[in-house]
Formats: C-alpha cells, sequence, structure tokens
C-alpha cells in the first residue's frame, strides 16, 4: 500500500475553500479543508448530504458550478497547480490527467453518439493517435471492463446498454486517455446491489492495473470499507477525521465517525437499537462556532464550543477533535438536541 | 423532544415572510418590472376610479354639446382651454373621460375572459389529467381542433352566432357577456394542456398515493390535493393572456363586433376616431391607442417577470 | 405453511398483476407489433402474523413495490386474493365496510419530498385520515390527537404550524409516520421508507419505527433492498426476483444458511463492515428485463447450478425449515446448505 511519506503525492489539497455567494450572505460549502493522495492510492470521502465531499470532488476537476467558487486555497497535480487554470488549460488537465465518473450514468453519455464514437473522440483530443489505433484502444478498453461482444457494440448507443453496462462504458472513458487521477462521484449509487459490487471491484482491479489513484466520494460507508486504502470522514465541509481505513472503520475516533459506524446495521450481531446520532448535521447558514459538531456530541466540553479543532494525532489517523489534545475539552457541557 | 437545529424558524406573519421572499428580491432588482408595476396599477386605479376622476360623463347624452365638438388637444389648439385636455370627438365626448371609462371595459373584458378562460381550462386540464384513458382522450382531441383556429377567429365566430339569435338591441345590452364568453371560451385550450401535464406529474406522487390509500374519492384528491400545487404556472399564463386578452377584445371591438359604440372599450375608441382620422382630427384615434398600447406593453412585462420569478431554475 | 392454527393477520394468495405496456393499437397494427406484458408479480404466497415484521426484499424490477401497493388496495390485482384479519379485500363491500378495514391498514412511502403535499400545513396533512374516517368528535379532540401523534414521532406540536419544505429529509418521514399512524392502524406496509436518507438518519427512523412497533402492537410489511438493515428489522424475509418469490425463511435462517443461489448472491453483495476480510464472489450478470424474463426459473441465466429442467420448469415454492424455497436444485438435493457467519460477536464496532 503507498504510503505518503515515500512518494511525492500525486494531488495536494491545501487549506481548500469553497463559497457561494448568496443574496442571503456568502456560504461556506467547504472550509479549509486539506489531504493528500499518493500515487495508485484510493482514497474514499465520505460524508452525509451536505457535507460539501461531492463540491470538493468537482472543486479538483474544475467543474465546480458557479456562483460557485473556489475562495482560498490550492490543489496541486503531481506539483503544479490546477485550481487557477483558465478554462482551456484545465481543459486539457481534465481527461488526460484528471478523469471522472459520475453517479448517473444515463447523464454522463451523450444519448446521440455511439459509445465508439465517444471513447474515439475523447481518446483523440487528449492523445495523438490516428482514428485507427484511437478505435483500437477504445474496444480493448472496452473489453478491459467487461462489455460482452465488445466488437459489435461498439457502435451501439447508450440506450442500448443496461445501467451496469453504461457505467462501466463510463469507466472505460474515464480511463481512455490514461488519467492519473479519477474522481469517481457516487459512482454506484444508482445501481442495484449487485451490480454495485461488480462495478466496485472492476474499479479497484483497473485501477490497480493501470496504477491510477482514486478520489471516491460516496455517502456509503460499505463501499469505502471494500474499496478504499484510506478514506477521509467530512462534516458540515470539514473533515473530521482521516486515516487508514482500516482504522476510521473499526476505531473510530471522532465522535462523529463513531456515530457514523455504529449507525449502520450491520450482519454478525442484532442489537435492538441502532446508535442514533440526535440531531442533523447543520445547515450551511447555521454552522455553530468552534467545533461543527459540538451540539450533537456526548463529549463535549467548553473548549468545543469555543475553538475549531484542527486535525491532530489521534492514534494511526488524524481526527478533529479536542479528546485527542492534550489540553482536553475543557469542562463538560451538556449535549444539547436530545432525541428521546 | 427534538429540538432541531436543522429547522427553519417560522417567520412571524404572512407580509414578513413575502417581504423576505425570493420574489420580492426578485421584483425589486429589475428596475424595468417596477416600472411596469406601477403603470399597471396606475392605469388600473385611474379606470376603475373613472366615476369620480373623469372630468365629464361622455356617454350621458344630456351633457354633450355638439358645439364641442372636434376640439383639439390643449397643447396644440390655440385657446388653451383645459376642459377637455386631449380634446373631443365629433360628438363633443371628452376623449380623456372617454378613455378612463373605456379602459375600464377593457380591462373588465380582459380580467373577466381571462377568469373565465382560466375555470374551463382547469377544470377540464385537471379532469383530463387525473382521469386519463377515454375522458382525456376526448378533451384533448377538442382542444387540437380548437388550436387549428385562430382565437380571433373563434371569438368571431360565437359571437357571429349570438347576434344571429338574438336582436341587435338585446345584443348591445349583452354584449360585455357575449364578449368575454367569446374570448374565454377562445383561450382555455392552453391552460387545459398546462394543467394537465402538471396534474400528471403530481399524480404519480406519493402524497396523492397516500389520499388513495385513505379512500377520498377523486373529486376530493383532484380539489384538495392535486390543485393546489398545479395553479403556479397557470398565474403566469393568465398575466400574459391578459394583455392577450385585451387586445383581442380591442381587435374585435375595432372590427365593429365586439363592445358597441353607447359603452365603448378602448378598442371602439379607436375604431370611431379612425372614422375621423382623414380628416386630420389624429387625437381621437391615437390617444386611446397610445393608452392601450402602454397597458398591454406595462402587463406583459409584469407577465415576463412572473414567469421569471416563478421558474425554480433561474432562481 | 405455518402451522394448523389461527388465520395469519394478513394472507396473500398467488397474487398477480400483469402491466400492459404494449405499444397503441394503432402502431401495433401498422407495425405488427405484439402485445407486450410485463409480470410485474407473478404468483406470490405470503403469510404475516400479528405483531411481526416481514420484509420483502429485492432488486429493481423485482416487483416488491408493486406487492406493497397491491396490499393497500393501490392497484387492483389481476389475479389471487390479499386477506386482511380473514377479510377478502375483493369481495363487495359497502362503502363504511371498505372504510372500516381501510382505516387498519396505512402506508409509508420511499421519498420524504413527495409524500407530503408541499401546499398543506403539517397538521392539516396528519389531520386528513383522522377527518376522513371521523375519529375525532370535535376540534379540539383532534388537535389532541395531532399533537399527540407529533410528539410520538419526536417532534413537537408547534412544527404543526409549518410546510414541509421547512424540515429534513428525516423529519419528514416522521410526518409521514405520523399521518400512517393517524387512523390507529394495525398494519403498516412500508415502502423503503428510509432508502432516500442519511445513514445517521436511518438510524433514528429505523429506532423510531422499532419502538412504534412494540408500543402500539403494529404489524410492518417492511419492502427493501438493503439487507442489512432488513436483518436489523425484521423477524421474517422474503427474496423476490422479478416477480417472483424464490425465498422466504425466519431472519436468522436466511442470513446463516441461505438456500436459494439468488439469495447467497445476494447475500455475498452486503459491504464488510467489519473488515473481517470475507470473500465475497463477485455476481454473474444483470436483472433482465421484466418484458420479456427468461422460461422455466427465471433465475436460470445467471444461476452457476441450472440444469435442464431449471430452464424449462418454473420451481414451486417448497416448504423447508421454516420457509420455503423455489429451486429445484435444492429439491433435488443438488445443492448443499451452507453454514455463514459474519463478524465475531463481540467486536462491536461504535
Amino acid at each position: 500500500m503507498p504510503t505518503p511519506s515515500n512518494n511525492p503525492p500525486l494531488l495536494e489539497v491545501k487549506h481548500l475553500r469553497v463559497e457561494f455567494p448568496t443574496r442571503h450572505g456568502t456560504l461556506l460549502a467547504v472550509d479549509d479543508v486539506s489531504f493528500d493522495i499518493a500515487p495508485g492510492e484510493v482514497l474514499g470521502v465520505v460524508g452525509e448530504s451536505g457535507a460539501g465531499k461531492s463540491l470538493t470532488g468537482n472543486a479538483i476537476i474544475g467543474l465546480l458550478e458557479p456562483p460557485g467558487r473556489i475562495a482560498a486555497g490550492e490543489i496541486r497535480l503531481e506539483g503544479r497547480r490546477i485550481d487557477n487554470l483558465p478554462y482551456e488549460e484545465m481543459r486539457k488537465v481534465r481527461g488526460a490527467r484528471i478523469g471522472a465518473i459520475f453517479q448517473d450514468p444515463l447523464t454522463s453519455l451523450n444519448p446521440l453518439y455511439s459509445i465508439g464514437r465517444q471513447l474515439v473522440e475523447t481518446i483523440q483530443t487528449h492523445l495523438s493517435l490516428s482514428t485507427a489505433e484511437a478505435r483500437k484502444r477504445a474496444l480493448d478498453l472496452l473489453k478491459e471492463v467487461g462489455i460482452p461482444g465488445a466488437e459489435n457494440r461498439i457502435g451501439h448507443y447508450p440506450h442500448q446498454f443496461s445501467g451496469g453496462m453504461r457505467q462501466r462504458v463510463v469507466i472505460a472513458l474515464a480511463l481512455c486517455a490514461g488519467p492519473r487521477l479519477i474522481v469517481a462521484d457516487e459512482p454506484t449509487t444508482a445501481l442495484d446491489v449487485s451490480i454495485q459490487a461488480q462495478i466496485i471491484a472492476l474499479l479497484k482491479r483497473l485501477c490497480r492495473e493501470h496504477g491510477t489513484a482514486v478520489m471516491l466520494v460516496t455517502h456509503d460507508m460499505g463501499v469505502i470499507a471494500e474499496t478504499a486504502d484510506r478514506v477521509a470522514v467530512m462534516y458540515a465541509g470539514r473533515i473530521a477525521e482521516i486515516g487508514p481505513v482500516r482504522d476510521v472503520v473499526k476505531h473510530a475516533r471522532h465522535p462523529y465517525t463513531k456515530g457514523l459506524m455504529g449507525s449502520i446495521p450491520s450482519l454478525g450481531v442484532r442489537h435492538d437499537k441502532l446508535t442514533q446520532i440526535d440531531g442533523a448535521m447543520p445547515r450551511l447558514t447555521e454552522i455553530p462556532p468552534g467545533c461543527a459538531f459540538n451540539p450533537r456530541c456526548d463529549f463535549r466540553g467548553q473548549r468545543c464550543l469555543n475553538e475549531r479543532p484542527e486535525l491532530m494525532l489521534a492514534g494511526a489517523s488524524r481526527a478533529a477533535c479536542w479528546l485527542h489534545d492534550r489540553g482536553g475539552v475543557g469542562a463538560p457541557v451538556s449535549k444539547e438536541t436530545v432525541d428521546a | 423532544m427534538a429540538t432541531d437545529s436543522a429547522t427553519k424558524s417560522t417567520s412571524a406573519g404572512w407580509l414578513h415572510r413575502v417581504a423576505d421572499s425570493d420574489i420580492w428580491w426578485s421584483f425589486k432588482s429589475s428596475p424595468m418590472t417596477i416600472v411596469a408595476a406601477i403603470a399597471t396599477i396606475f392605469i388600473i386605479v385611474v379606470a376603475f376610479l373613472s366615476p369620480v376622476l373623469a372630468p365629464h360623463t361622455p356617454f350621458d347624452p344630456a351633457t354633450l354639446s355638439l358645439s364641442d365638438g372636434l376640439k383639439p388637444p390643449v397643447l396644440v389648439s390655440q385657446d388653451g382651454d383645459w376642459t377637455f385636455p386631449l380634446g373631443t370627438d365629433d360628438q363633443g365626448r371628452d376623449v380623456l373621460s372617454s378613455i378612463m371609462y373605456g379602459t375600464r371595459l377593457s380591462l373588465e373584458v380582459g380580467f373577466f375572459s381571462v377568469i373565465v378562460a382560466m375555470l374551463i381550462g382547469i377544470s377540464l386540464g385537471l379532469v383530463s389529467g387525473y382521469l386519463g384513458g377515454t375522458v382525456d382522450a376526448v378533451i384533448m382531441r377538442i382542444a387540437d381542433v380548437q388550436l387549428t383556429f385562430p382565437a380571433i377567429l373563434v371569438a368571431l365566430l360565437i359571437d357571429g352566432v349570438v347576434r344571429g339569435i338574438i336582436s341587435v338591441q338585446r345584443h348591445d345590452e349583452i354584449a360585455l357577456f357575449v364578449i368575454v364568453g367569446a374570448i374565454g371560451l377562445s383561450f382555455w385550450v392552453q391552460y387545459a394542456r398546462t394543467v394537465r401535464g402538471s396534474v400528471m406529474v403530481e399524480k404519480n406522487k406519493e402524497y396523492v398515493q397516500a389520499a388513495r390509500v385513505i379512500g377520498l374519492s377523486p373529486v376530493l384528491i383532484m380539489v384538495r390535493h392535486v390543485l393546489p400545487n398545479v395553479t403556479g404556472p397557470v398565474l403566469v399564463i393568465a398575466t400574459i393572456n391578459l394583455g392577450l386578452a385585451i387586445i383581442t377584445e380591442a381587435t374585435l371591438s375595432f372590427l365593429g363586433v365586439g363592445l358597441p359604440s353607447t359603452e365603448p372599450s378602448l378598442g371602439t375608441l379607436i375604431r370611431l376616431g379612425n372614422e375621423v382620422l382623414q380628416s386630420g382630427d389624429w387625437w381621437i384615434t391615437v390617444f386611446p391607442g397610445i393608452t392601450l398600447a402602454v397597458l398591454v406593453l406595462a402587463v406583459n412585462l409584469l407577465g415576463d417577470w412572473l414567469r421569471d420569478a416563478l421558474n425554480p431554475k433561474l432562481r | 405453511m405455518l402451522d394448523a392454527g389461527p388465520k395469519p393477520f394478513v394472507q396473500i394468495e398467488s397474487l398477480k398483476r400483469y402491466f400492459d405496456v404494449s405499444p397503441p393499437w394503432l402502431v401495433r397494427t401498422l407495425e405488427g407489433r405484439p402485445r407486450q406484458i410485463v409480470q410485474a408479480v407473478d404468483g406470490i404466497d405470503i403469510e404475516i402474523a400479528k405483531g411481526e415484521t416481514f420484509s420483502l426484499v429485492g432488486e429493481s424490477g423485482c416487483g416488491k413495490s408493486t406487492v406493497a401497493r397491491l396490499v393497500v388496495g393501490l392497484y387492483p390485482p389481476t389475479a389471487g386474493s390479499i386477506a386482511f384479519d380473514g377479510n377478502d379485500m375483493a369481495e363487495r363491500r359497502s362503502g363504511a365496510e371498505m372504510a372500516a378495514l381501510r382505516r387498519r391498514m396505512q402506508m409509508i412511502f420511499q421519498d420524504p419530498y413527495a409524500s407530503l403535499n408541499p401546499r398543506w400545513r403539517v397538521f392539516d396533512i396528519i389531520a386528513e385520515p383522522i377527518r376522513a374516517f371521523g375519529l375525532a368528535r370535535d376540534r379540539t379532540d383532534l388537535q389532541k390527537r395531532v399533537d399527540d401523534l407529533l410528539r410520538q414521532v419526536r417532534l413537537t406540536p408547534a412544527d404543526g404550524a409549518k410546510y414541509p419544505h421547512e424540515f429534513s429529509g428525516g423529519q419528514r418521514q416522521r410526518i409521514s409516520i405520523a399521518r400512517a399512524l393517524a387512523s390507529e392502524p394495525e398494519f403498516l406496509v412500508c415502502d423503503e421508507p428510509t432508502s432516500a436518507l442519511d445513514v445517521s438518519v436511518q438510524a433514528q427512523i429505523l429506532n423510531l419505527m422499532v419502538d412504534l412497533q412494540r408500543r402500539l402492537r403494529l404489524t410492518y410489511l417492511f419492502i427493501s433492498h438493503n439487507l442489512a438493515v432488513v436483518y436489523h428489522i425484521s423477524t421474517r424475509v422474503g427474496v423476490m426476483y422479478l416477480g417472483r418469490l424464490v425465498e422466504v425463511a425466519p431472519t436468522d435462517t436466511l442470513f446463516r444458511r441461505p438456500k436459494h443461489p439468488y439469495t447467497r448472491m445476494l447475500l455475498d453483495t452486503i459491504p464488510d463492515l467489519d473488515m473481517s476480510g470475507r470473500q465475497r464472489a463477485p455476481v454473474a450478470g444483470e436483472v433482465p428485463s421484466p418484458i420479456n424474463p427468461p422460461s422455466g426459473c427465471t433465475f436460470h441465466p445467471r444461476c452457476p447450478f441450472a440444469n435442464e429442467r431449471c430452464k424449462v420448469e418454473r420451481p414451486q415454492a417448497l416448504p423447508i425449515e421454516g420457509g420455503t424455497v423455489a429451486c429445484h436444485a435444492i429439491e433435488e438435493g443438488r445443492l448443499a446448505v451452507e453454514e455463514r457467519s459474519y463478524a465475531a460477536a463481540g467486536g462491536s464496532r461504535a
């Protein structure tokens, strides 16, 4: 497993801030997020709706929808800054060096063109190959992603494929120009469970074979547990915890992560009640001062109300929680929200 | 008890909610819309207060005197007499007062015909969309057929039929209702189609299914559940249709088959003035014409703004 | 199937529902195309005992949502019968009798955003069943009932004055639950009530539903595609594939000793959150279109154990170990039943 200390990171995100100016004021959707992805590593970015994970992914690919914009911070790919590139430059980066896979395979493919044509077009945009060579590469990719009868199906249109097959084509499209990083935003959420497992296995295998790193954005912890090397847990636009997947899943250090893992029903033991975190993630306009999670936290103390914790060492991971600081949380303060 | 921080706080009062809303903000930020709104409100107020505001009563023959006939507007005339600021027509009727009364009639016809069209259109659209099947097919075919005729033609047809049935004198008395009915009947299709589309979407939503599970009758479900949710686009169409209805009425009156000269609307006034236009007495046609144009323009601008403001994708 | 005893609370027999999705008559005549029928539900037998939670699980297109709507009366069945507390729902009844039966069963829907009328206040949404069934004596009684219901789902009476858009997904689902409980039902059909919710909100709603079931002695028919949720909440589970029930068993039996090859495949897709390194055999193929289902046992194209008989003959449901399974391989003894275990009981994740 690649470790950040050995290799220079492929992707570096430093203090990223994504804002949305609205008439009510500026909403901060991603608030000082920093992480690295090593070459060939799979980083899972997990969080519930509104946590800001999709926006982080969009910011990296350069597909933030206006009026959303990157207000501060840096994104570096192989050492080179990509967050401030003009549109044309970014277009070249996208596809050639960063590939993207989105949730809905139906809208990711142009319904008017055959998949062969879309593949060839993408390949030729980023690599200087003749049409024949590009077509051969497209065919090879289709076989790699497991489309049966690829020679015949290369001329087919997206609507002639089922959902799972379409997502395979999307993966082929993402990989066709040989990117070093793939940003996958909920790639399996719209698919049936049995297909999900297939697609996840495919993605894992392909990325390992091609040496491509993956930033896997999802709300599904199960997918992360199976696929990722490291995982970042996001909450209210911030990273609550980041570390090797085994550690975060089995020995969560942040109270939110603990609560999250406990609320997922699992096989093995039947508990009477699932662990529940009372209340809900705050809206972007109502993020409390100090630690964003503090109103819902069983362990909160005075410090949590006032000071926002940075990511600090907690076992093998890092967690943004004063519990792991030598100074502690201060005097305990009872929780605000209680669902009986 | 859950004191959920994610719940939006309830604003105190309806007015507060309006002032805070996206719609009000989009209204405030569009100067053209504000001007259009002011113009429309001004015209409406003046028109409806015409019995009080109008300097003369042009349609009471007792107050007329032919010696006042064909006086030009004050700014152009020799004698600077403000009694008839916009001049008079050949019968001695004050143009300004005629315009006020006429505008009121035009607006009445416009509003009521839109309401008639809405009532017919919404009912048929609801029934068609919710029940589907044969009912839907029949209603939509009728709508399709009617759409092949221009609205004016349909209104002319209805008006002509009524004239054929009843005497001219009686017709003049009920002309207002005939015209409102004719225009209303020629415009219902747009409402029906839009409502039908919305109903077909809402029908499959789970809150309608929940009502069906309870066992409510289709009529109750249509009226109480579906109807409040499909009226959005209708409002936009209605505002734009208002301008169209006013113009249609003006056209019909101009052609001589609308409101009669005893109860003239702006269109009738334009027609009446048109007859003496050749002799250079331009003010009798031009001032009602300008009023009509300004009114319809303002109403259309308001309709445009409303459509954009209510469009969730543009917000 | 079940031991002889009192009639089950809900009894579904040979339930079928076909949808005609043929192109319009004109198109068919001109282009010579055949009629197309989707056999959404193709012969289902279920018995639900009072107080239990019966879950129906399966992937998209398997017909489980259609079953939910059939049970609650939103569609009429094409064939078969549904009996509620001994009453055949298809029998002709007077309006009052029908209403009395309807009152006792209600439904909770999947989409928290579409299941509440956006133009109605929450109070009216919850009060509607009470008014429709005439359960309140007067305005004060109505108010009290609605307030009680709101408290039961952990909201406050003040929330009654608000509109649905002021609430989050989880809260809306609570309002849906309150509405479903308003008619004092005994049987609730829940169509994927937590699938559209975040995981932590799902936990709150599931805990609430379990709690309500205990206190109000409710019976649930729970539809889901999420096996882990089903494991947590069910007494018995039925697995559906392309409109047919392939296996029915008590929860523990189903998860520890799955019999039907499709059940085994489904269980293999559950992610390994306990990081036990459990091996998962990847599943082959995709769910075929319900318009043209395979012949015989509809699962045979994807089944590693299919033989010639499977391609031709539709398997019957055989009673086995407290449930049923419809599989030739099991019947013929070709397929051994193995025991599965999941992560060690002691290791908690939280």
